[in-house]
């Protein structure tokens, strides 16, 4: 009794997210049992997910078995709001998704999408998981590194800064600088 | 001013104008050999070495001299006559050479603008390219960089939508006040993400004749961006708007922040060629392997 009620107290919600593609994949393995799990076991009580174009609906739950609670959506004007509300963010390597998401401080998985061709992403998630900002994982190994993840390991994102460009820009077309 | 004509074999080796291996070029005959066989040369090879060895505008005047010579050279009327369709390809040849050499040299250099509002094309492109781009919008001074056009490909429809929202919220800051509205518009695209490379030439063929179209109404002053395969009949059009003389653009590109080790295919194409006036990248491994990139850190 004591547990339930913490638990709906501790209202942690894992947001899974493909931007605007397609990746069955990760959708996929998100719903394994082995995931939820482990997702359970790190004390998460939400999955949601964002489907964008895939097709593998994945399956709702309402978490009463004291399972997590699940449910998805193929797309939102923004995921901000999700993303704020979120404790464990797991997202395809869109640089959009992975940046909005560090930027709000949430901790990350990023799942590479090896169907893609010439995968250019797996570079950014390969140096910012160098860099301790995010967590890298490939969708069979999903698990394994949810199980196995110290979110205390992880470094802060920086913020990028545009103004540089700008100001080199503006040096080459002879505007004056601010 | 004189200027010593290096005469070359198409593979960039320097030889004397009379040495060997003289190949037959036909049109005009005797001592104007050797200047039929220097135009021929300009290729790519030539063209740097001709590049590094001689400043542009004692080239330029050595070359006008050089064609006087041969105008001089045909006194005889029979075959002035025949001379004269042979020397007008050659003189339209070597202005266009002339000029692209002009374009290319220039391009890179700071511009001299008076301080008036630019003309600015903005390429958008799915995925992050249209958030980058738009994060880059937010540093700069909006009234310098008027009007702007925002293009984006056919069958992107959440980009333009995006860049609608941006500009609404500069008005709202502006308090309402509107100077210069901005454009948007669609373009089709050369490549979709997972063509196959063969079947993307035909595409890329229709986009550039749409690009064409495009830049022709438009004409900016300046062209930001960031590696959609949608800049690069842009840019091509512009490269090519500039050796007629039509309208200079300067060209920015800036490489998305997803690109860490390599270079995309836009931004190596208009590295190599070229084509960009300046090109950024944000992580300092591109740097190192394309040194005329500027790195800027990340901009995300």
């Amino acid at each position: 009794m004591g547990d339930t009620d913490e638990r709906r107290k501790c209202y942690r919600t894992v947001f899974v997210t493909v931007g605007t593609t397609s990746f069955d994949t990760l959708v996929r393995a998100v719903d394994t049992r082995e995931v939820k799990e482990e997702l359970s076991k790190k004390g998460y009580t939400h999955l949601l997910i964002q489907m964008g174009r895939g097709s593998y609906i994945p399956h709702k739950s309402t978490g009463e078995d004291g399972s997590l609670t699940v449910d998805y959506f193929t797309f939102s004007s923004s995921i901000a709001d999700n993303l704020r509300s979120a404790s464990l963010v797991i997202s395809h390597a869109g640089s959009g998704s992975i940046f909005e998401t560090l930027r709000l401080g949430k901790p990350l998985i990023v799942v590479v999408n090896e169907d893609l061709m010439d995968n250019h992403q797996s570079e950014l998630a390969e140096e910012l998981a160098d860099r301790k900002h995010l967590f890298c994982a490939r969708p069979q190994t999903l698990y394994q590194v949810i199980a196995a993840m110290s979110l205390e390991s992880l470094i802060p994102y920086p913020p990028g800064d545009a103004s540089p460009v700008a100001k080199l820009i503006n040096r080459f077309l002879s505007f004056p600088d601010d | 001013v004189r200027i010593d004509v290096m005469a070359m074999n198409v593979n960039g080796n320097a030889r004397a104008p009379d040495g060997k291996n003289k190949k037959k070029t036909g049109g005009v005959e005797g001592g104007s050999e050797r200047g039929n066989f220097f135009l021929l040369a300009v290729g790519s090879k030539a063209l740097n070495e001709i590049w590094t060895n001689t400043c542009p505008l004692t080239f330029c005047d050595g070359l006008c001299r050089l064609l006087v010579m041969e105008i001089g050279k045909s006194c005889c009327f029979s075959n002035l006559t025949s001379n004269v369709s042979t020397l007008l390809i050659t003189i339209t040849i070597t202005l266009v050479v002339i000029r692209f050499l002009y374009v290319i040299y220039w391009c890179g250099k700071p511009l001299r603008t008076s301080l008036q509002p630019i003309s600015t094309l903005i390429v958008l492109g799915s995925g992050g390219h249209t958030a980058e781009m738009l994060n880059l919008l937010s540093v700069l001074q909006t009234d310098r960089f008027t009007p702007r056009f925002y293009i984006a490909a056919a069958t992107d429809n959440m980009s333009l939508q995006k860049a609608r929202v941006f500009e609404n919220s500069l008005v709202n800051e502006a308090g309402g006040e509107v100077v210069e509205l901005a454009q948007f518009m669609q373009i089709y695209r050369s490549r979709e993400v997972g063509q196959s490379y063969l079947t993307s030439v035909v595409t890329t063929l229709v986009a550039m004749a749409h690009a064409l179209w495009l830049m022709m109404k438009i004409r900016p002053q300046v062209i930001l961006c960031n590696g959609p395969g949608t800049c690069i009949p842009l840019c091509v059009i512009a490269f090519f708007l500039k050796v007629l003389g039509i309208r200079w653009s300067s060209i920015f590109y800036v490489e998305s922040i997803a690109r860490v080790r390599r270079l995309s295919l836009s931004g190596l194409l208009l590295y190599k060629l070229r084509m960009a006036d300046q090109l950024f990248v944000q992580w300092p491994r591109l740097q190192s392997k394309y040194p005329r990139a500027h790195y800027v850190g990340r901009l995300m």
